[in-house]
């Protein structure tokens, strides 16, 4: 009895041996393969983030160097009218763009979904092929098309004996602005909305097809729910890139002083703080500040987006 | 093995193109109303190779969106020999920028991905969790505190400024943990572990040719995404002969814009700015294949 209950503990604690040998083994495998990116990520995104986070609770005084300030800066944030003002600009900046963006990309990938088209490769590549372009090339270029020297709008506009529109006056250059993104990354969106419309297994509506539905109706009931996932991203992404918009407006000062000014939108703005007026404390709150409201309208995007999905 | 791993790519491809009748009613209304929206994104393109030919007098005097005489050999010498060819730099410079971040950054994800798809291992799931909501940090709010930190360690004004910040790739690595713990079989693994290979051999000679594909995407991502860097190089770069070509190309735009002495540079900047695209565009239409199945991947299964 005794020996054979000798014999059978032995493999058995020899396997349990094996096992956290190789458990062992896998831990130090997956933490060989995570590792290079995580000591990456910890010195490029985290220190970073932890410093700007240190740096914006201290202050450069004219008398006796740098002093801590606790929420000094963040208060002076919340009441300078420059960042707010950029903050409330590229809050209409993304009520506007986003959803002729969005809505625009979705049609286009339905029409490609329904396999009504004619052409539909070269139509698929066209609208996308403004994603190859560079938003720097992009902005150059919009920006002599908008131009009153030689832009094509201009041109026309005097052939026909009509006053040349100026796209970059004050008032329009922000819709001048959101035409460019729009055209830059229609295409983009389109492509993953139709890659996420290909996947939805055909048996969701065949049925529906053979009650005979309208392809706007298969479309509303059944294909835009099936792509949330698809939508929620590019709504994410969209929100992330009008916050930080910085190259076109940057770029179109250059030509539009008078429209746009180094505050136009609060990273141009923290730009100007940290390398024009040195003052890198007050332009890490910002910063930091503008990291919180990109989070904040991110979670509020994805809470919508969850709840509508409940109570459908 | 091989049966498994046969049955699991065709399962998946499949998947890949569900069978579907579509309608064969083909609307021509339609595809004339989508050719009127296609203009809106090709015309742009088409006035920036048109105004490429011309010379500068010709930008002005001539109407935008047709030909007049061919200037196109001339601005393009103006181009690669204005400011001792510095443009010849600038595209080198991108170049590199480009597949050191792009390769770099993808090979980083793609290890970072496998590990956390197929691993359970203690802070895993909470490393993971952290990448993820890294997605949302405003890159431009961590160029400013990076900045000062590459200044005081003496890095600004060099390569490793541009390279080094573009090595991460948070979105890289959800995508291609997705990726992995579709395109990776667990029973693929375990049989490898029960013939005694060790973890690395399974990962580098087994598990890797599978990753392939979403490697892929993730590096066409990182690459488009060095390619159109603006403000890193902008903050971080000093010498014109570092910089990759927006930074050159908006500069020169200033200049021409500014009227700085004599020279009128529009033709430059805008034939400039045509070189610029090409290699980009050129690899879109050749890559197709990879960026159409690609960028869809994440969102699909998000």
């Amino acid at each position: 009895m005794r020996a054979e209950t000798l014999t059978q503990e032995a493999p058995l604690r020899q396997h349990k041996k094996k096992v956290n040998i190789a458990k062992r083994r896998q831990y130090a495998a997956a933490y060989a393969l995570s590792m290079p990116f995580m000591v990456m990520f910890a010195l490029m995104i985290a220190v970073p983030l932890f410093y700007a986070g240190y740096l914006s609770f201290f202050k450069k005084q004219l008398i006796g160097g740098v002093s801590f300030v606790g929420m000094d800066n963040y208060v002076r944030a919340l009441t300078d009218p420059s960042f707010l003002g950029g903050v409330g600009r590229m809050a209409l900046f993304l009520v506007i763009q986003v959803p002729i963006m969005l809505g625009l990309s979705l049609l286009f990938a339905l029409i490609l979904d329904s396999g009504m088209l004619r052409l539909q490769r070269f139509i698929r590549l066209g609208v996308f092929l403004p994603y190859a372009i560079p938003s720097v090339i992009a902005t150059l270029m919009w920006g002599y098309l908008y131009g009153k020297d030689f832009g094509p709008f201009a041109q026309l506009a005097k052939a026909l004996g009509l006053p040349a529109p100026d796209f970059l006056a004050g008032g329009n250059v922000l819709f001048s602005i959101m035409n460019i993104v729009t055209w830059g990354f229609v295409g983009y969106n389109m492509i993953v909305m139709y890659a996420a419309l290909r996947s939805i297994p055909a048996e969701l509506y065949e049925a529906a097809r053979v009650d005979g539905a309208s392809e706007w109706r298969l479309a509303w009931s059944i294909k835009i729910p099936a792509i949330r996932g698809a939508l929620l991203l590019t709504t994410i992404f969209s929100v992330i890139g009008s916050f930080q918009l910085f190259n076109e407006p940057n770029l179109l000062r250059v030509i539009a002083p008078a429209a746009i000014g180094q505050d136009y939108t609060p990273n141009m703005y923290a730009f100007q703080l940290s390398f024009v007026n040195q003052d890198s404390n007050y332009a890490a709150a910002i910063a930091f500040l503008l990291g919180i409201v990109i989070m904040a309208v991110s979670y509020v995007v994805q809470l919508t987006a969850n709840r509508k999905e409940r109570a459908s | 093995m091989t049966a498994t791993l046969a049955d699991q790519v065709a399962a998946r491809s499949n998947a890949g193109s569900p069978q579907r009748r579509r309608r064969s009613g083909k609307s021509t209304l339609l595809t004339v109303v989508m050719l009127l929206c296609l203009v809106y994104f090709l015309l742009p393109i088409f006035w920036l190779v048109v105004a490429s030919t011309k010379a500068n007098e010709d930008l002005f005097s001539s109407f935008g969106l047709w030909f007049s005489n061919m200037n196109l050999a001339e601005n393009l010498h103006n181009v690669f020999t204005f400011q001792d060819g510095v443009f010849g730099h600038w595209m080198i410079n991108s170049l590199m920028y480009a597949i050191a971040s792009g390769f770099g950054a993808s090979a980083l994800a793609t290890a970072a991905g496998y590990a956390f798809a197929k691993y359970r291992f203690p802070g895993g799931n909470a490393m993971f969790t952290i990448v993820l909501g890294a997605v949302m940090i405003p890159m431009t709010a961590l160029a400013i505190p990076t900045y000062l930190l590459f200044a005081g360690a003496n890095l600004t004004n060099t390569v490793w400024a541009v390279i080094l910040p573009s090595l991460v790739s948070p979105f890289g690595v959800y995508l291609m943990r997705v990726y992995a713990a579709d395109a990776v079989p667990d029973s693929l693994i375990e049989a490898a572990r029960v013939d005694g290979a060790g973890e690395m051999r399974i990962f580098l000679q087994i598990v890797l040719r599978l990753l392939v594909p979403g490697s892929i995407t993730v590096l066409l991502f990182t690459l488009v995404a060095s390619w159109n860097n603006y403000f890193l190089p902008l903050i971080m770069l000093n010498s014109p002969e570092l910089f990759p070509l927006p930074v050159g190309l908006a500069q020169w735009q200033a200049a021409s814009a500014a009227g700085s002495g004599s020279q009128a540079l529009f033709s430059t900047v805008i034939t400039g700015s045509l070189v610029s695209v090409l290699p980009l565009m050129a690899a879109f239409l050749f890559l197709q294949r990879y960026w159409q199945s690609g960028l869809g991947s994440g969102a699909v299964k998000a």
